[in-house]
């Protein structure tokens, strides 16, 4: 009777481990169901919008077929760019320290509080720059968008340094101050050396997420329909033209923000790539 | 690789025109050399808390004038009214808390279940690619969801989802799904959300799924655990915290999150407890009227809107990484 109980026991367990090893693989499908989704239609639907004048003509008025984002692909780059200059060095700096004074009080408070900063609403950082630079400048301009997305670049790029310099083997650093290399020394000529494909991975990521960032852009960079490659001056970006078309009642414009959100995907997808064979080069050295 | 990297390093060293290595001179000059190099280093750390410190002044600075004329009501009042300068922020607030809920409702089980898939289940060679495709989610722009939820998702909803919940399941006999199906609305919020949000929680509850211990699991499977007996025993209890920090994580993405919402919610200043209906949240409301506002109060009011989303968000996150903290540190012990 015993056996009886404990066999149908085992077969209700041996359903349950089956049903739910299942319901895992669902969740896999469905989770990257979305994915392919929006994949598809970006390409169904940017491919046939998408043409050259896309990348060489300045916006035409709703009235007037064609056109395209010449501006708006210079003004991302231009923003970007501006938001690296911030970005890039204070995030390294901060992202040194925290690795060489892992365990010291101010590390830890500043390694937290840098996650924070990560999980800010961007539209906070748009407010923050508008107050900083838009109010006292009375003019939206190039400068303010690169300060909003320079200020999130931070964050990322702090940690991802964090996590490549900690990697550097310590008998490397070792071997060099036992030679008689000051620390400073160690740290500029050994070890940074060392990580620089995988810092250079963290800053990759950071532009990444950046360059298709709308909301901090809004009223500061706030868009421009003619060229402009001045940090002084509101400047055009690809993500705010995106916006400013996709919620327009014209289906020519429907169509250019299809394309924009190609080029856009694309940009950001390089970047991406480029990131995943930085991080791949700096671990196989590291590790070898 | 390694070899050459010093031999490089070294070689530059041996170029530029300094004293060599004797021990005295080099332990006197790296003196001040050290010091310079750890202030350096230590302003550059003291930047991002001096940020923050920035922002939070900043934020407050320009919501105060709002915030002292219309006082705790300011949460409470569905009035937004701009002719009259009366500002109440109870519709954005409503619907960006129940559009961020209805995001965790779904993306948290499909979520867990990728991350289970993936640290458990999944075939070695199945791994690397679905890793890659979900985290991929996490790459696209806002705008890009925003753009797609226009024009794909709502028309699904639209025509498919919204009758079937209310018609065809009965569920339109709840306040939940009653009403005309909008195609705007806070159902596509939360959908659009929810697959935003999906790769954060997936990606940390995977990180402490791995971090479970191997003796934990083989422990239970030694006891004659079947797997999903180890993983409901063993290894999840073991990630609790961590998984639950990963769930705010995403909590507080949705919660911010901007031009995505903007573009499908609706835009309505209304509270209507039909999830068919349109709504405005916190941050869409900000991104939508901050460039038109007319007055200072209805800039300082906007202003206090983003006050109350940055402190909410600080909130969230700051418990979020203390819950993932913590189940590494346990794990690490």
């Amino acid at each position: 009777m015993s056996t009886g109980l404990s066999a149908r026991t085992s077969l209700r367990r041996r359903f349950v481990n089956g049903f739910m090893l299942s319901l895992t693989w669902i969740a896999a499908v469905l989770a990257t169901l979305p994915l392919l989704f929006v994949l598809f239609y970006l390409l169904e639907k940017g491919v046939t919008s998408l043409n050259w004048a896309f990348f060489t003509h300045l916006p035409h008025p709703p009235s007037m077929p064609g056109g395209g984002a010449a501006n708006a692909i210079v003004g991302t780059l231009v923003i970007v760019a501006g938001a690296s200059v911030l970005g890039v060095p204070v995030g390294i700096g901060a992202g040194i320290y925290l690795a060489e004074r892992k365990g010291a009080p101010l590390a830890v408070f500043v390694r937290f509080l840098a996650d924070v900063l990560n999980g800010l609403p961007s539209i906070v950082m748009g407010i923050f720059a508008w107050e900083l630079v838009v109010v006292p400048m009375g003019h939206f301009s190039a400068l303010a968008g690169a300060l909003a997305l320079g200020a999130m670049m931070i964050p990322t790029v702090t940690r991802t340094t964090e996590e490549m310099v900690r990697v550097v083997p310590s008998p490397l650093r070792e071997a060099a101050l036992a030679l008689g290399y000051t620390q400073w020394r160690t740290s500029l000529r050994i070890v940074l050396p060392t990580a620089l494909a995988g810092i250079l991975t963290g800053v990759l990521v950071a532009l990444a997420r950046i360059a298709g960032e709308t909301a901090p852009l809004l009223f500061t960079a706030f868009g421009n329909d003619f060229w402009s490659l001045s940090m002084n001056q509101p400047i055009a970006a690809l993500p705010l033209q995106i916006f400013n078309y996709a919620i327009s009642p014209y289906d020519d414009w429907h169509a250019q923000a299809w394309a924009g959100a190609l080029v856009l995907i694309a940009l950001v997808l390089v970047i991406s790539l480029l990131a995943r064979a930085a991080t791949r080069s700096g671990f196989a050295r590291a590790s070898e | 690789m390694v070899d050459e990297v010093r031999a490089g390093a070294s070689g530059e060293a041996e170029n530029t025109p300094t004293e060599p290595p004797r021990a005295g001179i080099a332990i006197h000059g790296g003196g001040a050399g050290d010091r310079i190099y750890s202030v350096v280093i230590t302003v550059f750390a003291l930047a991002v808390p001096a940020l923050l410190l920035l922002i939070f002044a900043v934020v407050t600075n320009a919501a105060w004038p709002a915030l002292k004329t219309f006082g705790f009501g300011f949460l409470t009042s569905s009035d937004w009214d701009p002719v009259n300068d009366v500002y109440g922020a109870a519709p954005a607030l409503y619907g960006t808390l129940v559009s961020s809920f209805l995001a965790l409702i779904i993306a948290t089980p499909l979520a867990l279940g990728v991350a289970i898939f993936l640290s458990e289940f999944a075939p070695p060679w199945l791994r690397r690619p679905v890793a890659f495709l979900v985290d991929l989610l996490a790459a696209i722009p806002s705008v890009v969801y925003g753009l797609w939820g226009i024009f794909v998702l709502i028309p699904i909803l639209r025509s498919y989802v919204m009758p079937f919940l209310r018609d065809t399941l009965h569920l339109g006999a709840t306040p939940f799904f009653s009403g005309p199906a909008y195609g705007p609305s806070m159902l596509a919020a939360g959908v659009i959300l929810a697959i935003m949000i999906l790769p954060y929680i997936s990606a940390v509850s995977r990180e402490v799924l791995m971090a479970v211990p191997r003796s934990q699991r083989e422990a239970a499977l030694a006891l004659g655990a079947t797997r999903w007996e180890m993983l409901w025993g063993a290894a999840i209890p073991f990630a609790r915290s961590g998984i639950a920090g990963g769930v705010i994580l995403g909590l507080g993405r949705a919660l911010g999150e901007t031009m995505a919402v903007t573009m499908v919610i609706g835009n309505r200043q209304e509270i209507a407890a039909s999830l068919l209906a349109p709504g405005y949240t916190m941050a869409s409301l900000i991104a939508n009227q901050f460039t038109e506002a007319t007055s200072d109060l209805n800039l300082s009011a906007l202003m206090a809107v983003g006050f109350v989303l940055f402190v909410v968000t600080l909130i969230v996150n700051a418990g979020a990484r203390w819950l993932v903290w913590r189940t590494s540190r346990e794990a690490g012990i």
